[in-house]
């Protein structure tokens, strides 16, 4: 299948965009994805099959696993896939205040000396708040190389009027956002109405200019496994730089059995027009050992190259408390406490 | 850099081993030496030989080599027990069962550790698949004893079973075979495949712990003569065996004609079907669990895979790439998909076949990854652009190899999937339902997947068609292989009535009368005889009565071919096959007093109330054909299996000599109700009610070579059908010797046989005989597995 990029003048020579080799240095060779026409062939090509993808999923946990030194080495890299988030009705300036003090040091320094790790830059991809706290975040963050991500477009439902939508988009972006995680019509998938669905998140991609566009499928509300990979590939062919399972607020949240349906449509995007589409799970991910299930996944299904930060976030929080308490465990081989960590 | 920053870069998995410690420690225990279990006592150990861990060489421990006075003791001390343990009441013997359950639930860790480092196989598949496995079938066939008498009245157990198990699942296999065996209430003697003892040894000490009644499960270590001194034992009433089909048709020789029942579990070459519409990664994933699960040495394994054209190139560009994330290494490293292959000796078999399939053209595929130096380790191996014609699409490797061709239709996959020798399980990806489902019937296999594979469960039976074997373990049919019907213990030799002695058989005599000839009945159309010769047939006073062909195996080659090229009739509705049989039984009701003189000419016996017998038989059978159908079995993962009743295929009966109608219609019927074809050869000494009956089924709406009539001499027929590869399946009621030479004559193709063995079977007796003793023998079932979730 050859894609012409949607920017492309119409009867010009399509502009073929060719697999790249995977790049060993990471952000810096990335190339964002321009966005393509919509698909619908593609689209009606999806096939996902639950009962396989559980199968997969459950067994995957069961078939990879790291210890020792390796599990401290891929839980310090947990942190740095994470966007640290606090998205609560009762934010505050403080609360996300005290949020970025932690993303300034996400572990203990005694953890990280002991471990030998203070040389390697361990901070969190991004600290990710409601559009209100954007400045809050920037401020607090500003100096650290921690992006500060925004949950707008009427989040968690999205069914605000669609220019209200894109203000609010504009609006973070000009606060100082560099990351835009919005939030998909929901009642759009299920109705099948792919052309609405491209359209919308076209426009956000847009307003978004160059903060990059997580796009949040609510994926608990989806109903088949088959319509979340449909959604997936509409969002990547409107030109989303990432997919993102859910909000934290539907009553499923992210599985790995919902991951492999998106990854995989990932993987199959990146085979046809070799764009690298980022992947972010979000919701109830709260223990050390289900965010290696996660990293393990993606290292077996997309390979190592997608552990990155930006093909790679968690969306988390009380995360990174165990993953601390995980680390010091390592080092002294006593069970550690939450109290004795900085908290969240 | 420190190791974990390096670690942080790479992103590697680095090893996580499971401790071996507590299984080395339960050997040395034991001094690293083992004795068998015979008789509820360990036995001192004699001459051993060494049980390796394929993954490094290393000896675990010595086993000793059981003699045929080991295998006497043994069935000695199985048949001291097997009257008190058949009298426990099933209650009694569930819980025995349920505490073997609890035992092995609460040693799964030692049991799987144990099992990897005897077997090879990764940690994973021994903790989460193998030992799980073992536990459920305990606990599920704990439920069966105690139902037992409520499903399956009138039946008893065989008595003494002796078994014997392969090395790829060894403690899965024991359980399947012991489970059942004591549910049913026979006592057992099993012999563990010679590389992988261990876990059979450590089994029988929670039997010991279990308080099991001495000699109830007799474990007898050794290799293939312990195996053959098991198998030729003449105080056991049934052997089970799971292993290789030239094994199993050793065995099939040895016991013919000893009236031991046999259940034969053996090879397979299964096909893997991926059509255009199937969700491909998991296609994929699935391939995974099929051909490198536990190295590909799993009978059922999907190793022949073929995919739909459209699709070949893209899945295989994608297999390859899965391939390549395929970990191979130490069986004990939790994180390890593809641990030993089980021994050297098994290494170089399957490294031999992969050249000779690439020898004869096939495109060799090796992801390029890392396997351990030593041991029995080889790579994920795809073998593509394979033809029916080479080696490798036909052999069972059973190793971690794969092969693969394409098909256009689903006819034509079915005709790929279909065209082996085997027949035991098929794999079915396609998100179309539809498309899979009308797949699955028209496979010729025991077990179907569809859209997974490799699914297990104590509750659904598993087992083969064709060569690869025949009898059920799991599920109620794996329940009736381990018991009989009560009444088939107390037969009594058939004595023939004395006939006067004919008087010197002029070939030339005739019957007087118009002449009428008896022609044969081949495909719908009356045939004369191949051989241009006829047969006389003598009436009980030694006057002839009439002439038949005297058939040959011309005669029945042609039969055969009519049978099987009207194998359709299967397929057709349940309910056609019962108004055909109803149509049947009318117009020979019809015609009564006719075949009532012909009857009393040939015997002497009341003809009127044989025919009335036959006709009611053939109602019997046809109010069954709509009736004896399948189940649905509700396993643990969230699909259903459907046990689907097929006909076996082509049958081959050869009647009893006495009861010239009936003894024919009671055997045909019900094979004709279930969808088989026949080639009937009626009475050899008076076939003249079946040659008449052909004008029966010409009015009746019987398709052409549905029923095939060949007469002659019964036992120059049977051997030929015996040996035919086109018959499925073969009844023979007659002589003992006969019997026995029908049975070892079957082994060339794995046939299903009953014979009588010289035996009398009243085929009069309805409480007997008009329901599902010969219905059973006429069908095999297929559990068709369907996992489903939007």
């Amino acid at each position: 299948m050859e894609l012409r990029v949607v920017d492309q003048p119409a009867g010009g020579k399509p502009a073929v965009v060719k697999a790249q080799e995977p790049a060993a240095s990471a952000a810096a060779s990335h190339r964002r994805n321009p966005g393509f026409p919509l698909d619908l062939d593609w689209v009606e090509r999806v096939r996902m099959n639950r009962s396989a993808l559980e199968r997969r999923a459950a067994t995957l946990p069961a078939r990879r696993t790291v210890k020792k030194d390796w599990q401290a080495a891929w839980l310090l890299k947990a942190i740095t896939l994470m966007d640290l988030t606090t998205l609560n009705s009762d934010d505050t300036p403080g609360r996300v205040e005290r949020l970025c003090a932690k993303a300034r040091h996400p572990v203990r320094q005694d953890i990280l000396e002991g471990l030998g790790a203070t040389e390697l830059d361990i901070k969190p991809a991004a600290v990710c708040v409601y559009h209100s706290f954007v400045k809050t975040a920037v401020d607090a963050l500003k100096g650290t190389g921690i992006n500060v991500a925004a949950v707008s477009t009427g989040f968690p439902h999205g069914l605000a009027p669609l220019s209200t939508r894109l203000a609010e988009i504009e609006a973070s972006v000009a606060d100082g956002a560099n990351e835009i995680d919005i939030v998909i019509e929901r009642g759009m998938v299920l109705r099948g109405d792919w052309q609405a669905l491209y359209d919308e998140v076209r426009a956000m991609r847009k307003a978004c200019g160059d903060a990059h566009i997580k796009t949040i499928l609510g994926t608990g509300e989806l109903a088949t496994q088959t319509n979340v990979a449909k959604a997936s590939l509409v969002c990547m062919l409107a030109g989303a730089d990432f997919i993102k399972t859910s909000t934290g607020k539907e009553k499923v949240n992210a599985n790995l059995q919902t991951s492999l349906a998106m990854v995989r449509m990932i993987r199959w995007f990146h085979e046809e027009t070799g764009i690298e589409i980022g992947y972010k799970p979000a919701g109830g991910i709260a223990t050390a050992k289900l965010s290696l299930d996660y990293m393990a996944l993606m290292k077996e299904e997309l390979g190592t190259h997608w552990l990155q930060p930006h093909l790679f976030r968690f969306g988390a929080s009380s995360l990174l408390t165990d993953i601390e308490r995980q680390l010091e465990h390592t080092l002294t081989g006593h069970y550690a406490a939450d109290y004795r960590m900085p908290m969240v | 850099m420190n190791k974990i920053a390096e670690i942080f870069t790479s992103l590697d998995y680095g090893p996580a081993p499971e401790s071996a410690d507590v299984a080395l420690a339960w050997l040395a225990a034991h001094d690293n030496t083992f004795g068998h279990f015979i008789n509820g006592a360990w036995t001192k150990p004699g001459k051993t030989f060494p049980s390796e861990n394929p993954a490094n060489g290393k000896v675990l421990a010595q086993v000793t080599n059981g003699t045929a006075a080991d295998v006497d003791a043994a069935v000695k001390a199985a048949r001291a027990a097997a009257k008190p343990w058949a009298a426990l009441s099933g209650y009694q013997r569930g819980k025995y069962l349920y505490a073997i359950a609890r035992l092995i639930q609460k040693h799964s860790r030692l049991f799987a550790v144990l099992e990897t480092m005897d077997n090879g196989k990764p940690i994973r598949e021994s903790r989460d698949v193998d030992i799980p496995l073992v536990i459920r079938h305990f606990y599920h066939h704990a439920g069966w004893a105690q139902h037992l008498e409520r499903e399956f009245p009138d039946h008893v157990p065989y008595g003494v079973c002796g078994q014997i198990i392969p090395w790829n699942f060894p403690l899965l296999m024991l359980a399947w075979k012991i489970a059942p065996a004591l549910a049913a209430g026979n006592t057992v003697v099993l012999k563990p495949a010679e590389f992988t003892s261990l876990t059979a040894l450590l089994f029988a000490e929670i039997c010991e712990k279990a308080h099991l009644p001495k000699g109830v499960v007799n474990i007898v270590t050794g290799e293939g003569d312990t195996g053959a001194a098991i198998t030729n034992h003449p105080d056991i009433d049934k052997i089970a065996f799971t292993g290789s089909t030239e094994v199993g048709k050793i065995i099939r020789r040895a016991t013919a004609g000893t009236g031991k029942g046999l259940s034969l579990e053996l090879g397979g070459k299964s096909p893997y079907i991926v059509f255009d519409d199937a969700d491909m990664d998991s296609a994929i994933e699935g391939l995974v669990d099929a051909i490198w699960f536990n190295q590909g040495q799993v009978c059922c394994a999907g190793s022949r895979l073929l995919v739909q054209e459209s699709i070949e190139e893209r899945f295989l560009e994608k297999l390859k790439k899965r391939m390549s994330t395929l970990r191979v290494g130490d069986p004990l490293d939790k994180a390890v998909d593809i641990g030993a292959l089980v021994a050297p000796v098994q290494v170089e078999r399957v490294k031999d076949l992969v050249k000779k399939g690439v020898a004869e053209g096939g495109q060799l595929y090796e992801p390029d990854i890392d396997i351990p130096g030593g041991g029995c380790f080889l790579k994920p191996t795809l073998i593509t652009g394979v033809s029916t014609a080479n080696t490798v699409a036909n052999e069972e490797i059973f190793g971690p190899v794969l092969v693969e061709m394409s098909f256009r239709t689903p006819e034509e996959a079915v005709a790929l999937a279909n065209n082996t020798r085997y027949g035991l399980a098929a794999t079915v990806w396609s998100e179309n339902l539809n498309l899979a489902l009308d797949i699955a019937p028209k496979l010729k296999a025991g077990v179907v997947w569809i859209n997974s594979t490799n699914n297990f469960d104590a509750a659904v039976g598993f087992g083969g068609y064709k060569e690869s074997g025949f009898g059920r373990e799991g599920g109620k049919e794996g329940m009736a292989s381990y018991l009989k019907p009560k009444w088939e213990k107390e037969l009594k030799p058939f004595v023939a009535a004395t006939a006067k002695a004919a008087k010197s058989a002029n070939p030339l005599d005739d019957a007087g009368g118009i002449d009428q000839t008896a022609k044969m009945y081949i495909g719908g159309k009356q045939a004369r005889p191949d051989s241009g010769y006829s047969r006389p047939v003598y009436g009980p006073t030694g006057t002839l009565v009439g002439e038949v062909g005297d058939g040959n195996r011309k005669d029945i080659r042609n039969a055969v071919e009519a049978a099987r090229a009207a194998l359709g009739w299967a397929t057709t509705s349940a309910h056609n096959r019962a108004q055909i049989l109803y149509f049947l039984a009318e117009n020979l009701e019809y015609r009564a007093d006719e075949f009532a003189a012909r009857i009393k000419a040939q015997t002497g016996e009341d003809g009127a109330a044989e025919v009335a017998a036959s006709v009611e038989r053939l109602f019997a059978f046809a109010g069954w054909a709509d009736k004896y159908d399948g189940a649905v079995h509700n396993p643990p993962q969230r699909m259903i299996a459907t046990a689907m009743v097929e006909a076996i295929g082509a049958m081959a009966i050869l009647a009893p000599p006495s009861r010239p109608l009936l003894g024919s219609i009671a055997l045909i019927a019900p094979a004709l109700a279930m969808g088989n074809t026949v080639v009937l050869v009626p009475s050899e000494k008076s076939p003249l009610s079946m040659t008449d009956f052909y004008q029966v089924l010409e009015t009746s709406d019987v398709p052409s070579g549905v029923l095939n009539i060949v007469t002659g001499e019964s036992k120059v027929l049977a051997k030929t059908l015996a040996e035919h590869d086109g018959i499925d399946a073969i009844w023979f009621a007659g002589d003992a010797e006969t019997s026995a030479m029908v049975e070892k004559a079957s082994a060339g193709n794995v046939k299903q046989t009953w014979t009588s063995r010289g035996l009398y079977y009243d085929l009069a007796d309805k409480a007997k005989f008009e329901g599902d003793y010969f219905l059973r023998r006429a069908t095999q079932v297929k559990n068709v597995w369907i996992p489903y979730g939007a």
